[in-house]
């Protein structure tokens, strides 16, 4: 009735105008529709203006942070994975050995099944992030909406290159190898534009770099250029070829452990191998990319480089050592057992050798662990004369932290370099003097990396971080880079004294690698709350306060039960989307049919895989 | 005492009785949380040894299971291994207990000596030049009203330093003005301990709040005076000089 008054006042109000003419009608609707319009406006106006909804009982910062984490973790591995999978299809191809082609379509399968995965949980973090945090979506949208597109695009290219390879494998042989080899590349090419995209976004929050001027694409390529981002790509790039070649480790671990007979033994063995080894690879290089992430942070603001380093978080940079310690001593562990097992009588000839390296690499963990502050009693910290201990406090500064670390890389590379050495005797001529000289520059680059690391508690910080932390690395570096080739070079024409012997490993070896997989794991997780924890009460550092009830850093004990269970649920995805990539394997092994025999390497053809492989037994 | 398990067992306590006893003779006795964590590191180091292979495992880890199951376990060795089972759980229950009673000694803590500065301190660049004149004066000022606390060799042994704990800072040891920009020391002279910010709890610091007492060209020089004078230089991003 009260709308019906309305309305007879609003044709009052038109007299003029006819309602039997078009645009009296329009005129006449227009006046009535006008306050329903205002209503809506006064409704959207409401929503726009909420800026955080909460899901109760759980918190939505705790909800984000798990799914963001498991989210970006499921991505490492689906954007590492192509990487050496593609690599091992081209060693496939040029070795003409199917094993790698086997392994490679193997990595690829693993990889197809936690591709929809991840992008379930992007799509969950997406309306999670759009519904809980409105006000920052907006403005990130505001900023970003061009690298959206771009993302979209990238992401359809990616997923259809995927299916084309996967699905193509079998019918891609022969001729058409290179073709699919193609295809591998751009795999690649799409999935570190899918990486670095969104990581412009994440960087952006932490080192933000704000234009208000220009049109939505210069705003978009100047947010994207911001001091961390590059940093963080290459980081996170390595750290993704580490996790996915750790995780391949364990799953080739576990498949080993249930492994029925000698031939699966014998592949996954190889397997192990092959993932510990592209895990010690990338993770040969990370400690540097981590170190020059950590620069720019510092650089970019000495409060967020404090926070990390020296402030709350700092104890957290404990927590990473121990971690990174356990992986290295895990993967040497490995290397060792391999040793072992798989060069029969080769124990005791080693022994010595791995024994001198164990203690270097444990001395190094022992400094690298050693905090700056202490945690004492007050009475320890009365007879110290503080936190600080005399003597023992010089290994909590960087200088120490940089030279170990350094050390332990020396240490890993030179248990894998006489992993490839065992069982074979050089021929060549010049083999003695290489030998010696080999020798010679590694004692020697020991050595240099530690009067460096000593000299830099005696320089200005800058000259340190400039020059002495940067030879350091490019010792280790050119240390890596000629004893590789000459290695490789002596090996080509050494003769095998013992025959390198596969699927005898101990069920250990299989948890060892399990164990790798777990720590790499609690690592990203790790070092992923502390870089988005060091932008403390920010949501874009310096630009949009966190006015959320979550405005505040959780307690470091908190934190890590949150790490812990994010590993927890990553591991039990990872196990079910494993579980079922592999369902099909048994249902094609019937009793009647017999598995094809692998292809004999060719004369002459040297396994390109450092260690060999199983068909060198042939 | 031939066995790997023997010898696990001879390096540990040789590692304790160094860390605990024969290191305190040249330097300051060590915090048991880093006694634990050296300890813990040597134990890994023979289970990784150890392990490596299965001889050496069976010799690490026969003993174990021996005494575990008892086998061939007869006259002494018996009796001994019951003595273990009997005095492991009461040692076991004794450490719980001396850690969950009642004590008036504060908890460890692991107090966060470096806290981030607020804002506004950030980036700030010492606006006076370093001249000899301005290190001159800084030194000058320094030997005022720092070195009764950090002393007059910069380091944190001046004759009131033995009435703090924790103990004013020495500015000569690499791992502390060196590894913070100018604008850092700034803040901590200006604002002093009551001005520290929440994640630097539980507080502990006397450094008084200088800003009511010297202007701030005091304090710049006083920090060039600090660095020249304990032979350090402050955390840039550019080379001087």
């Amino acid at each position: 009735m009260k709308n019906r008054g309305i309305i007879e006042n609003l044709k009052s109000l038109v007299p003029t105008v006819k309602p039997s003419s078009l645009f009296g009608w329009s005129v006449f609707w227009a006046l009535v529709l006008l306050p329903a319009l205002v209503w809506a406006q006064d409704a959207a106006t409401q929503a726009m203006s909420v800026e955080y909804r909460d899901i109760p009982g759980l918190g939505s910062r705790n909800v984000v942070w798990v799914v963001a984490q498991q989210h970006l973790l499921l991505a490492g591995f689906v954007l590492g994975v192509p990487i050496f999978a593609w690599v091992c299809e081209i060693v496939g191809w040029k070795t003409k050995e199917a094993r790698y082609d086997k392994l490679a379509k193997e990595f690829t399968k693993l990889l197809t099944s936690a591709y929809a995965t991840t992008a379930l949980f992007g799509g969950i973090l997406l309306f999670l992030l759009i519904g809980l945090y409105p006000k920052l979506m907006a403005y990130l949208s505001d900023i970003f909406f061009p690298s959206f597109i771009v993302y979209c695009l990238l992401f359809l290219l990616e997923t259809a290159t995927l299916y084309l390879y996967w699905y193509g494998w079998d019918a891609m042989q022969g001729n058409k190898k290179t073709f699919h080899l193609f295809l591998g590349f751009l795999l690649n090419v799409f999935a570190l534009g899918i990486m670095v995209v969104p990581n412009a976004w994440a960087t952006f929050q932490a080192s933000p770099v704000v234009v208000a001027e220009g049109t939505a694409i210069d705003r978009a390529w100047a947010a994207t250029w911001n001091p961390t981002w590059w940093p963080v790509n290459i980081h996170r790039l390595i750290a993704n070829v580490v996790l996915g070649g750790f995780i391949c480790g364990a799953y080739a671990g576990i498949r080993y452990l249930l492994a029925a007979s000698q031939e699966e033994r014998e592949h996954y063995d190889w397997m192990g191998y092959v993932g510990n080894f592209i895990g010690v690879f990338g993770m040969l290089p990370l400690p540097f990319a981590g170190y020059w992430l950590m620069r720019e942070i510092y650089q970019y603001n000495q409060q967020m480089g404090i926070t990390l380093m020296g402030g709350f978080l700092a104890w957290l940079f404990i927590l990473q050592a121990m971690l990174i310690g356990v992986l290295f001593l895990g993967a040497n562990y490995y290397f060792w057992m391999g040793i072992t097992y798989r060069i029969p009588g080769s124990e005791r000839g080693y022994r010595r050798p791995i024994l001198a390296m164990l203690i270097v690499l444990m001395v190094c963990l022992g400094v690298w662990m050693t905090p700056h502050s202490l945690v004492a009693s007050l009475e320890e910290a009365r007879k110290m004369g503080g936190t600080h201990h005399p003597l023992l406090g010089v290994f909590g500064v960087m200088s120490a932290k940089m030279t170990v670390s350094n050390l332990m890389i020396l240490v890993t590379f030179m248990s894998f370099i006489m992993y490839w050495r065992a069982g074979k005797q050089e021929t060549a001529g010049w083999a003695k003097i290489a030998k010696s000289v080999m020798g010679a520059l590694l004692v020697l680059a020991g050595i240099a990396v530690i009067v460096l690391g000593v000299w830099g508690y005696f320089v200005p910080a800058i000259i340190r971080i400039n020059y002495f932390s940067v030879a350091q690395v490019l010792i280790v570096l050119f240390i890596m880079l000629t004893f590789t080739p000459l290695t490789a070079i002596l090996m080509k024409s050494a003769k095998t004294t013992t025959e390198m012997v596969w699927g005898q490993m101990p069920i250990r070896a299989g948890y060892a690698l399990v164990s790798n997989a777990v720590m790499v794991i609690l690592l990203m997780s790790l070092m992923g709350y502390a870089r988005s924890s060091s932008r403390v009460h920010w949501h874009i550092y310096g630009v949009m306060r966190d006015t959320s009830d979550y405005a505040y850093s959780p307690a470091l004990g908190y934190a890590a039960a949150f790490m812990s269970l994010n590993t927890f649920v990553f591991c039990l995805l990872v196990a079910f989307i494993f579980w079922v990539a592999t369902m099909g394997d048994k249902g094609k092994k019937t009793p009647d049919r017999k598995e094809p025999e692998p292809a004999k390497i060719p004369a002459g053809v040297t396994p390109a895989m450092a260690g060999g492989s199983p068909r060198e037994q042939d | 005492m031939k066995g790997p398990l023997a010898k696990t067992a001879i390096l540990l306590v040789g590692m304790y009785v160094f860390l605990k006893f024969i290191l305190p003779l040249f330097t300051a006795p060590l915090p048991a949380s880093l006694i634990f964590l050296y300890l813990a590191l040597t134990f890994a180091s023979a289970m990784i040894f150890y392990t490596m292979s299965g001889g050496s495992l069976d010799e690490f880890m026969g003993p174990v299971g021996r005494f575990l199951t008892g086998s061939g376990q007869a006259g002494v060795a018996g009796t001994a291994r019951v003595l273990v089972f009997v005095l492991f759980p009461l040692l076991v229950g004794w450490q719980t207990y001396t850690k969950l009673a009642p004590s008036d000694l504060p908890p460890a803590e692991n107090r966060t000596i470096h806290p981030a500065p607020p804002g506004e301190f950030v980036g700030l660049a010492n606006p006076y030049p370093r001249t000899p004149e301005n290190i001159m004066m800084g030194k000058g000022l320094y030997a005022a009203f720092c070195s009764p606390c950090h002393g007059a060799n910069f380091d944190g042994k001046g004759p009131a330093a033995v009435g703090f704990n924790p103990p004013p800072a020495n500015f000569s040891d690499p791992g502390t003005i060196a590894q913070l920009q100018e604008s850092y020391l700034f803040w901590r002279i200006k604002k002093g301990g009551v001005g520290l910010p929440v994640e630097a709890m539980p507080w502990k610091s006397a450094m008084p709040r200088w800003e009511v007492e010297l202007p701030d060209e005091w304090i710049w020089k006083i920090i060039m005076g600090e660095y020249d004078g304990a032979g350090q230089s402050p955390r840039t991003w550019e080379e001087e000089e």
